[in-house]
């Protein structure tokens, strides 16, 4: 065990005909960000809930700082929860809901006025200590219950979603300022996303689930980078798809040969996964890697666009470029494209990871 | 196509829907007072007409006082009795799923759709005279059928739904998240339904109470039923003015019928009130 982080091994949990999560083990260090990363329906909020104690694992283990917690009731466990859409209990003011866990633990009132003004002074909300939840926009709402999470000093702290329920620009100001409090505080955070860029952003390690079970662990360079199979490699960065067979270390499709196959069998079928922003318009002289592609449709973006390219073979191709290096386009133009940071796999025979890749 | 043509000019959008409104209104108005509002100002109205003399003779006799006393005990313990349990069937209903969820619902809402004379009969049924308790009871020399036990009991059925009624779809819309951060913050189940549950549905279950409090005021079908009629013992203020009218007592029985009509009134009444009252001091 890895000193005060969280330890799962081996968790598994069934709704019913539903296997919503699959033998899972990780461990989320003491003292980091750990993010879980998944699609809708991963398993990935019920693996955070089990951690809490609100739902009951069918078989495994859970560990908080060294202590086994399996069977712990969800009282006696001292973790900070933060619920996707707050969960304020609205009959209370600001103060008496982030004083609520002290006053049960039977804390004495002027400790109590002591620890809540020193939150709401850390999370910014001082001056709305007396309101009730629904006069507070939806971020300070949410600062709330990080307050009142963090308030009786949790052992740990667990977010489902914490950020899901709010428009973008306040979802980027909080995740910044959320990043400062652990910094500050440096409590042991997991948390439950489904946006990439967040857990890419937010957390020092990044657990991609799927189905129920762990695709990867690693740092947010390692899923980014390095995949460690076709589906991290889809829905990291949502990846184009392209199709076809390895020939001499190369994908063949239609007229194309792409390089990055080396590690895979001759005449097998295979699948080069290319995010958005790693199509570029060939400068300069065309290689034997250009390839050859008309002009479909342009989306602009402000500072880049999104272009929709279609191969000679017919397959497509989605490119994000900035603006500011990209040359004048017009939809049925013919361009020369280079492909970078390809990753291949061979073909899964779990149809359903295709499905998880965006095209 | 021809009554186009006979009519000078065809209604305005605007005013057409003007006219189908007045007329929804008027139609509203009409039907809640003819049925509702006549009858209650024709009682009040016979109840003073005669002056005071007759309030004077009813709310002194000793056969009212026991009445109403009676009225008020019976309602006291079935409304506490099915706001409890309504409580509990409550959450039950709302927060758990399970084979028969659909059953326990409509046995629930059973006793409005029953006749409450049937719903009497059945109480005879199960305590009464060759019923399936009445061995046990008789063994233990408790009384219930034509007694007092048996009256509290069929109100208490009468009652059920009110409450559940009411604080069914209080607690969906709530959902449980607020409960789940309740107890991740170290709350017991006890102390997270009294703090955190409890304060949400209070106007929900106060609204079941008032309802069930007036139906429990003014039920005489299924009491009449299992109630041995003895004044002074068994009968309750509605059985009273069945009495009063019977024997002559017009004045007496408007009176009684008055006062138990304005409790229910007053009741209800005073939660809209407190409730606009607290919802004006929330959102301010």
């Amino acid at each position: 065990m890895t000193g005060n982080g969280i330890e799962i091994e081996h968790l598994d949990k069934r709704f019913g005909n539903f296997h919503a999560v699959r033998d899972m083990s990780f461990a989320a260090e003491d003292g980091k960000i750990t993010a879980i990363l998944g699609p809708s329906g991963s398993g990935k909020s019920t693996v955070l809930r089990m951690i809490a104690g609100l739902e009951r694992p069918d078989a495994g283990r859970v560990t908080i700082t060294g202590e086994e917690q399996t069977w712990v009731p969800v009282q006696e466990r001292r973790v900070g929860f933060v619920f996707q859409h707050y969960a304020l209990f609205r009959h209370m003011t600001v103060r008496d809901n982030v004083g609520f866990g002290l006053a049960i633990r039977k804390e004495k009132k002027p400790e109590i006025r002591r620890r809540v003004d020193e939150l709401l002074e850390l999370v910014q909300l001082a001056p709305f200590a007396e309101r009730y939840p629904d006069q507070l926009s939806g971020g300070q709402r949410q600062r709330v219950a990080l307050a009142r999470a963090l308030a009786a000093r949790p052992r740990v702290l667990l977010l489902d979603e914490p950020f899901g329920a709010l428009d973008a620009r306040v979802r980027q100001e909080l995740r910044r300022w959320l990043d400062d409090l652990h910094r500050e505080l440096g409590v042991t955070s997991l948390f439950v996303t489904h946006d990439q860029e967040e857990a890419l952003e937010l957390a020092n390690e990044v657990i991609v689930m799927h189905l129920g079970r762990v695709e990867q662990v690693g740092t947010p360079n390692d899923v980014y980078n390095h995949p460690a199979s076709p589906f991290v490699a889809g829905f990291i960065g949502s990846a184009n798809v392209l199709n076809g067979t390895v020939r001499d270390g190369h994908l063949v499709f239609g007229e194309h040969r792409l390089p990055g196959a080396a590690h895979l069998p001759d005449g097998a079928t295979a699948h080069a996964y290319i995010r958005p922003i790693d199509v570029r318009i060939t400068q300069g002289a065309p290689s034997g890697y250009s390839y050859r592609t008309t002009v479909e449709r342009i989306n602009n973006l402000g500072p880049s666009s999104k272009i929709r390219f279609r191969l000679t073979d017919g397959q497509a191709l989605l490119a994000d470029l900035p603006n500011d290096v990209m040359p004048v386009l017009e939809a049925g133009q013919q361009v020369l494209l280079d492909l970078r940071n390809v990753k291949m796999f061979e073909r899964e025979q779990d149809p359903k990871h295709e499905a998880a890749a965006i095209a | 196509m021809s009554a186009r043509e006979i009519r000078p000019a065809r209604l305005s959008t605007t005013a057409r829907r003007r006219l189908v409104h007045g007329g929804l209104i008027t139609a509203a108005l009409v039907y809640v007072g003819t049925l509702v509002l006549a009858p209650l100002v024709g009682i009040a109205w016979a109840a003073i007409k005669p002056g005071w003399a007759p309030w004077k003779e009813t709310l002194t006799s000793g056969d009212a006082l026991h009445a109403y006393e009676l009225t008020g005990i019976i309602a006291l313990i079935s409304v506490l009795v099915t706001a409890v349990f309504g409580v509990m069937v409550a959450l039950v209903l709302s927060r758990d799923r399970f084979p028969g969820r659909g059953i326990v619902s409509a046995v629930a809402d059973l006793p409005i759709a029953i006749s409450p004379v049937i719903v009497g009969l059945m109480v005879v049924l199960l305590f009464g005279r060759g019923g399936w308790f009445e061995p046990w009871l008789t063994a233990h020399g408790i009384q219930v059928i034509f007694a007092v036990p048996s009256i509290a009991l069929v109100t208490m059925l009468i009652c059920i739904p009110f409450v559940i009624r009411e604080v069914v779809p209080v607690l969906e819309e709530l959902g449980n998240e607020e409960e789940e951060a309740a107890k991740t913050l170290g709350a017991s189940s006890l102390q997270t339904f009294f703090r955190i549950t409890l304060p949400n549905i209070q106007w929900g279950l106060l609204y079941g109470i008032a309802l069930s409090t007036a139906r429990a005021i003014g039920e005489v079908g299924a009491v009449i039923v299992v109630s041995s009629l003895i004044a002074g013992q068994t009968e309750t203020a509605t059985l009273y003015i069945f009495r009063l009218f019977e024997q002559g007592h017009d004045d007496q029985g408007y009176i009684v019928a008055l006062t138990l009509a304005a409790i229910s009134i007053v009741l209800l009444a005073g939660i809209e009130i407190f409730k606009r009252r607290e919802e004006k001091e929330l959102s301010s």
